[in-house]
């Protein structure tokens, strides 16, 4: 077979040089055209959009009233940045994210360990954990809206509550966070469970030969490697977390001081109209996202999953 | 030797620990479900009397049927066209040479994380400019684009473990670099494109702050956010009972797609992710 496409081959080497730089031209043409209909997409969708809200927050922009929309400056993101609401929401979503975000971080790990060492059922428990991952979050968060609600649950009644703990400001957001971490714990777990992949048995063996304990092993040997898998886990959740919206949608609508800036941005657009305030608050939330994103990135070295594609 | 069998059991019931937490919400939706409206607050969590009166209810209410209908082409459509897109360019990233590649990998690292509510207001704006509000395309339009950095990291993932020399073979034996692809490539690739597909379809059937944002009637509205506004099968009704039926249905097709490609989602999951 070799030395039949030797034959075909032309076998003067001047001959290759232009052929190899017009393939290289055309590869990158043809990279430029797989590429284009998703980049035009996720910039259609995002870039203008986000210009347009930069715009839409530098107007006095309320739906109720169109007659008196005028250019204000940065007079709307002096507005949220004096409201006593923005903070609160802004405590809120730092309290969920990083709440929800430690704890997931422990379980995941258990839930990892559990799932890489077991012998027995590995299918079923993967399986099962795939489903808070699969359900919709709007479902979740109804089963658990129901299973606290104390003419309804069983939670009540189990835990002998007086009193709707919906109704109050320190259990809602225990029970926000309750439904974030079961929602999302698998996620976390998932992708610690492949960087605990990464851990060489050998070197846990050699540990173990030389007198180290279960701990000791965990903390010096499984920890070490899985740094970057731990820090993309966070990364990921951290970001996703800040965003939360729909937990809260179902479980208090924001009620009793527990609304998140999302929701917060949410109520400003949908249910106040005032486009120009709730659009401060959508441009506030994304810098707060970006500054997150990057100190990640340059403060813990975080490689962003698909950033080495040069490889 | 019995201590490695105490230690077998301990593990054991860590699994069963682990599998009992992530099903009881689900199990108790159901419960609710099978619940009629006499045995709805007696607050046990199993139903005494178990009846589908609230399934017959919601398959009688075109605010069901019309969501339910609208979740799925929504998520259907929105999965062929993502995965379709995500694969040429996947294909780029992961196999072609060119400028501006570590550009587009960041760029859909940054829409990867674009919170979505800094959009919803210019979208709205702009949808009801364009009569793209309360229509299929105004919610697959956005669904595309949270769906495609995924889709585009999860492919290259895959994309990067099918053998380079296959491609270069065909390019030798005379294929365009097209040719290339679809031939050799697109079989090889066809795993992690299923994969990919799963994960879309998941994110599409999920997405709820859209769907609340961008539509008015259920001319376009999805399970996520019809279930927002359920007003149960008759008004004088408690719609408890309808949103826990309609929350069951909805979620069934999830359940039978991880009990169906368990292994799939789950590298398709860690697939972009762990090569830090």
């Amino acid at each position: 077979m070799a030395a039949g496409t030797d034959v075909l081959t032309p076998p003067a080497p001047a001959h290759r040089r232009p052929k190899a730089t017009r393939r290289a031209r055309d590869e990158r043409r043809l990279a430029y055209l797989l590429c284009a209909p998703a980049v035009v997409v996720m910039l259609a969708v995002t870039a203008y959009p986000i210009l347009y809200a930069v715009w839409l927050s530098l107007q006095r922009a309320d739906l109720r009233f169109p007659a008196a929309s005028a250019f204000v400056g940065l007079a709307n993101y002096l507005t949220v940045l004096r409201s006593g609401l923005w903070w609160q929401a802004v405590a809120n979503t730092l309290i969920i994210t990083v709440v929800s975000v430690a704890i997931e971080l422990v379980f995941g790990m258990a839930i990892a360990l559990v799932m890489h060492r077991a012998l027995i059922g590995r299918t079923a428990v993967r399986t099962a954990v795939l489903i808070p991952y699969g359900i919709i979050t709007v479902v979740a968060a109804f089963s658990w809206r129901f299973a606290w609600t104390p003419s309804l649950g069983y939670l009540p009644r189990w835990l002998h509550l007086n009193g709707d703990p919906l109704t109050a400001h320190a259990s809602s957001l225990a029970i926000i966070i309750l439904a974030e971490v079961w929602k999302t714990t698998p996620f976390m777990s998932l992708l610690l469970l492949a960087g605990l992949a990464l851990v060489s048995n050998e070197l846990l063996e050699a540990a173990r030969v030389d007198g180290a304990t279960a701990w000791q092993r965990f903390t010096n040997v499984i920890l070490p490697v899985m740094k970057p898998a731990i820090l993309v886990a966070v990364l990921f959740r951290v970001m996703d977390a800040f965003r939360i919206f729909d937990n809260i949608f179902i479980l208090t609508q924001g009620s009793n001081s527990t609304q998140s800036v999302s929701i917060l941005g949410y109520d400003q657009l949908f249910v106040g109209l005032n486009l120009g305030i709730g659009s401060a608050m959508s441009v506030l939330i994304f810098v707060m996202i970006a500054i997150i994103g990057f100190g990640f990135i340059k403060g813990f070295g975080a490689a962003a999953p698909g950033m080495d594609t040069g490889r | 030797m019995s201590a490695s069998g105490q230690k077998r059991a301990l593990w054991g019931l860590a699994d069963i620990v682990v599998i009992a937490l992530a099903l009881v919400p689900v199990l108790w939706i159901v419960s609710l479900s099978l619940k009629t409206p006499a045995t709805l607050t007696d607050g046990a969590f199993f139903p005494n009397h178990p009846s589908f009166s609230n399934y017959r209810g919601i398959f009688h209410t075109t605010l069901f049927t019309r969501s339910f209908l609208n979740s799925i082409g929504i998520a259907v459509i929105t999965t062929v066209v993502a995965v379709i897109l995500a694969a040429m360019a996947a294909y780029a990233v992961a196999r072609l040479d060119f400028r501006g590649k570590r550009l587009l990998v960041g760029a859909s690292l940054v829409v990867a994380i674009f919170p979505l509510i800094s959009l919803v207001s210019p979208i709205f704006k702009l949808w009801l400019k364009l009569h793209l509000y309360d229509t299929w395309p105004g919610l697959i339009l956005p669904y595309l684009t949270f769906s495609l950095p995924l889709a585009i990291y999860t492919l290259s993932a895959f994309f990067r473990e099918i053998p380079w020399e296959l491609e270069q073979a065909a390019q030798i034996d005379g294929a365009t670099p097209f040719q290339a692809f679809v031939r050799v490539i697109a079989p090889l690739a066809a795993p992690g494109v299923f994969t990919t597909a799963i994960l879309v379809f998941i994110f599409a059937w999920n997405e709820f702050l859209f769907a609340i944002s961008l539509t008015s009637t259920d001319a376009a509205r999805t399970v996520p956010a019809a279930l927002a506004f359920f007003t149960g099968s008759s008004q004088f009704e408690q719609p408890t009972g309808s949103i826990a039926a309609a929350a069951v249905v909805v979620t069934i097709p999830i359940v039978l797609l991880v009990l169906a490609f368990q292994r799939r989602i789950v590298a398709g999951l860690t697939a972009g992710a762990v090569k830090g």
